[in-house]
C-alpha cells in the first residue's frame, strides 16, 4: 500500500479561507433573504480575514506538499497585494451590480474562487500548481468578464478572453512538459538544480520560450496584448478593474518566481528575450493609447504600457529590480483599480460614461470626483508624490545600477509620452465645457470607500515608499540567494 | 515498441496541428477543438517524458489537465451558446464590435 503524503493545509490556509468564502456564498445565495446586498458584505469580510491572516504569516515560512505551496514572504507580500484587488473589486461590485441588475451569488462567489486562484499562483512552487492556480483564476474571470449576458461587448469580451487564455494556457502547458522532460520535475528547486548541470540545454530553452508566450498572455505584453482592450471594455467595469490588477499580479508573482528560481541557469537568455518585450510592450502600448477615446480601453492600453515598465525591474534583475517590480504592482494596483473605479461611478442617461467627451467640464459639477480621478491619472503618468512616481523612480533605478542605460532612457521618454494622453483626461475634466448628455456621479457609499483606500493608497506609498520598498526587497531576497 | 523519440513526435505534430487550427478556423467551436487539441499533445509529451524518465510524475500531471480541460469546457462552451443566444450565429469574425 503506498502510504499517505503529510497534508499540511496550513500553507494553503488565506487561500482556502478565500475560497470557502467563496462556497460559503453560494450557499447564502439559496436562502433567504432575496436581497443579493449582504453577499458582497460576507465576500468581502472573507477577503479581510484572507488579507489580515496573510499579514499575521509574516515570516513565518511554510512548505507543504512536497515544496508544491510555498507560504513564504514573497508569497504573502502578493497575498496582499491580491487581497486589495479582490477587495476594491468587491467594494466597487456593490451598487455597480445593483444598478445593471446582475446583482447574484455567483457573481461573488466566481470573484473568490479566482482570488484563491490567484493566491495559489503567488505561492506556488511546482509548474502544475503554476497551471492550476492560473486556470482557476483565468476560468472564473472568462464567466466574470461576461456577466453581462444581455450585452453583446460583455460577451464578446468574455470570448475572446476565453478563446484567446485557453490558447495560450495550451503554450503554457507544453512549455512545462518540455521541462519536465528536460529536467525531470516540474518542481522549481529541482528544475533549478537539473538545469544548472546541463546549462543551454535545447529542450529547456524551447520550453522556456513557450513558457514566456503562456506568461506573455496572462500579463498582456506586446505582441499577446491583443485581448487587453477588447476585454477591458467589454467587462463589467467592476470585473476590469480586478483583471487588470489582481490578475496581472497573481501572473507577475508566478513569472519572478519561475524565472528567477527555476530557470535562473537561463538568465541569459531570458533576459535578453524579456529587454526587447519590455521595450516593445512600452512604446506600442503608450503610442496606441494616445489615439483611444474610449477612456476604459485608453486604461487598457495604459496598463500594457505598465506591464513594459514592470518588465524593466525584471530584466534589471537582483534584488533591487525584483524588488521595485513588487513595489511597483503595489502602487499599481491601487492606482488602476481607483482609476477604473471613478469611472465606474460616473454615468450618462443611456449607459455608462467611457468617453473622454464624457468628461468635459465634470470638475464643476463633481469637484470631488473630478480630483480623485485626477490624483490617480497623475499617479499613472508618475508625478510625484504619487505612488506611481516612486514606483517608477524604484525601477528605472535599478535598470541604470544594473546597465541597461538604454532601456532606461526608453522608459522614460515613453513615460512623456504617456503624460499627453493622461493629462488630456485632466485637461477635459477642468477645462472644457460639458458637452452633450449629461454625466451624473451615481451616490455609492461602498464605492466612495474603495476610491478613499485606493487614495490613501496612492498618497501613503507616495510620501513614505521606504518601509514598502524595504518589505518588498525582504520578500525577494530569499528567492535570488 | 516504439520508442519515446516517435510519440515525442506525435505529440509535437500534434501541438503544431492545434495551433494552426486555431489561426486559420473561424468558427469557435472548431477552434476550441484545437485548443483541446494542444493540451493533449501536452497529456502525450508528459506521459512519454514520464516514461523515459521513470517517474509517475508525468502521469499524474495528465490527470489533473484533464480534470481542468473538463472545468474549461464546461466554461468555453457555457460562453459559446450565450453568444450564439444573442446572435444565432457562430463565427469568429463576428466579434469585431470593439476594434482598436
Amino acid at each position: 500500500m503506498i502510504p499517505a503524503p503529510p497534508v499540511a493545509l496550513g500553507a494553503l490556509l488565506p487561500a482556502l479561507i478565500v475560497f470557502g468564502t467563496g462556497v460559503l456564498v453560494l450557499l447564502l445565495d439559496l436562502v433567504p433573504p432575496r436581497t443579493k446586498d449582504h453577499l458582497g458584505g460576507v465576500a468581502l469580510a472573507g477577503i479581510v480575514i484572507a488579507l489580515l491572516g496573510s499579514i499575521s504569516l509574516w515570516n513565518h515560512e511554510t512548505r507543504a506538499f512536497r515544496d508544491m505551496v510555498l507560504l513564504d514572504n514573497y508569497a504573502l507580500f502578493f497575498h496582499v497585494v491580491i487581497c486589495y484587488a479582490a477587495a476594491l473589486a468587491v467594494l466597487l461590485s456593490i451598487d455597480y451590480l445593483r444598478r445593471n441588475g446582475v446583482e447574484s451569488g455567483e457573481y461573488y462567489a466566481l470573484l473568490l474562487f479566482s482570488t484563491a486562484g490567484m493566491m495559489l499562483l503567488a505561492s506556488a512552487g511546482d509548474l502544475l500548481i503554476v497551471f492550476l492556480g492560473i486556470e482557476l483564476m483565468s476560468l472564473s474571470l472568462y464567466v466574470l468578464a461576461g456577466l453581462f449576458k444581455m450585452r453583446l461587448a460583455s460577451g464578446e469580451a468574455s470570448m475572446k478572453y476565453f478563446l484567446l487564455g485557453a490558447f495560450a494556457t495550451g503554450f503554457l502547458l507544453y512549455g512545462i512538459a518540455l521541462i519536465y522532460g528536460a529536467t525531470g520535475s516540474t518542481n522549481f528547486d529541482r528544475i533549478a538544480a537539473a538545469a544548472a548541470a546541463r546549462p543551454r540545454d535545447t529542450l529547456v530553452t524551447i520550453g522556456l520560450g513557450l513558457l514566456l508566450v503562456g506568461f506573455g498572455f496572462k500579463i498582456s505584453s506586446v505582441p499577446f496584448h491583443m485581448w487587453a482592450p477588447d476585454v477591458y471594455e467589454g467587462a463589467p467595469t467592476s470585473v476590469t478593474a480586478l483583471i487588470a490588477t489582481g490578475s496581472k499580479a497573481a501572473a507577475f508573482a508566478a513569472l519572478i518566481r519561475v524565472l528567477t528560481v527555476a530557470l535562473r541557469a537561463a538568465q541569459p537568455d531570458w533576459s535578453v528575450l524579456l529587454w526587447a518585450v519590455a521595450a516593445v510592450t512600452m512604446t506600442a502600448g503608450n503610442v496606441i493609447a494616445i489615439a483611444q477615446s474610449n477612456l476604459k480601453r485608453m486604461l487598457a492600453y495604459s496598463s500594457i504600457a505598465h506591464v513594459g515598465y514592470m518588465l524593466v525591474g525584471l530584466v534589471a534583475g537582483g534584488v533591487p529590480g525584483a524588488g521595485a517590480v513588487l513595489f511597483y504592482l503595489l502602487a499599481y494596483t491601487f492606482t488602476t483599480a481607483g482609476a477604473f473605479g471613478a469611472i465606474l461611478l460616473v454615468e450618462r442617461s443611456d449607459g455608462e460614461a467611457v468617453e473622454v467627451g464624457d468628461y468635459a467640464g465634470l470638475a464643476r459639477r463633481h469637484p470631488v470626483l473630478a480630483a480623485t480621478l485626477g490624483l490617480f491619472l497623475l499617479s499613472l503618468v508618475g508625478i510625484p508624490p504619487l505612488a506611481g512616481f516612486v514606483g517608477k523612480f524604484y525601477l528605472f533605478g535599478s535598470a541604470v545600477r544594473a546597465g541597461y542605460l538604454w532601456l532606461t532612457v526608453i522608459g522614460v521618454l515613453n513615460s512623456a509620452i504617456a503624460a499627453y494622453y493622461y493629462l488630456r483626461v485632466i485637461v477635459y475634466m477642468y477645462m472644457r465645457e460639458p458637452e452633450g448628455v449629461e454625466v451624473r456621479l451615481v451616490p455609492s457609499f461602498a464605492g466612495g470607500v474603495a476610491l478613499a483606500i485606493a487614495l490613501v493608497g496612492i498618497v501613503l506609498l507616495g510620501v513614505m515608499p521606504a518601509p514598502f520598498a524595504d518589505l518588498a526587497q525582504v520578500a525577494v531576497a530569499p528567492l535570488l540567494r | 515498441m516504439a520508442p519515446e523519440s516517435w510519440y515525442l513526435a506525435l505529440s509535437a505534430v500534434l501541438f503544431c496541428i492545434g495551433v494552426v487550427g486555431v489561426i486559420v478556423r473561424r468558427n469557435p467551436l472548431v477552434i476550441f477543438m484545437s485548443i483541446e487539441v494542444m493540451l493533449n499533445a501536452a497529456n502525450l509529451a508528459f506521459v512519454a517524458f514520464g516514461h523515459r524518465l521513470g517517474t509517475a510524475d508525468g502521469q499524474a500531471v495528465v490527470f489533473f489537465v484533464m480534470a481542468v480541460a473538463a472545468a474549461e469546457v464546461a466554461v468555453g462552451l457555457a460562453i459559446i451558446v450565450a453568444i450564439f443566444r444573442l446572435r444565432r450565429r457562430l463565427s469568429v469574425d463576428d466579434l469585431s464590435l470593439m476594434r482598436w
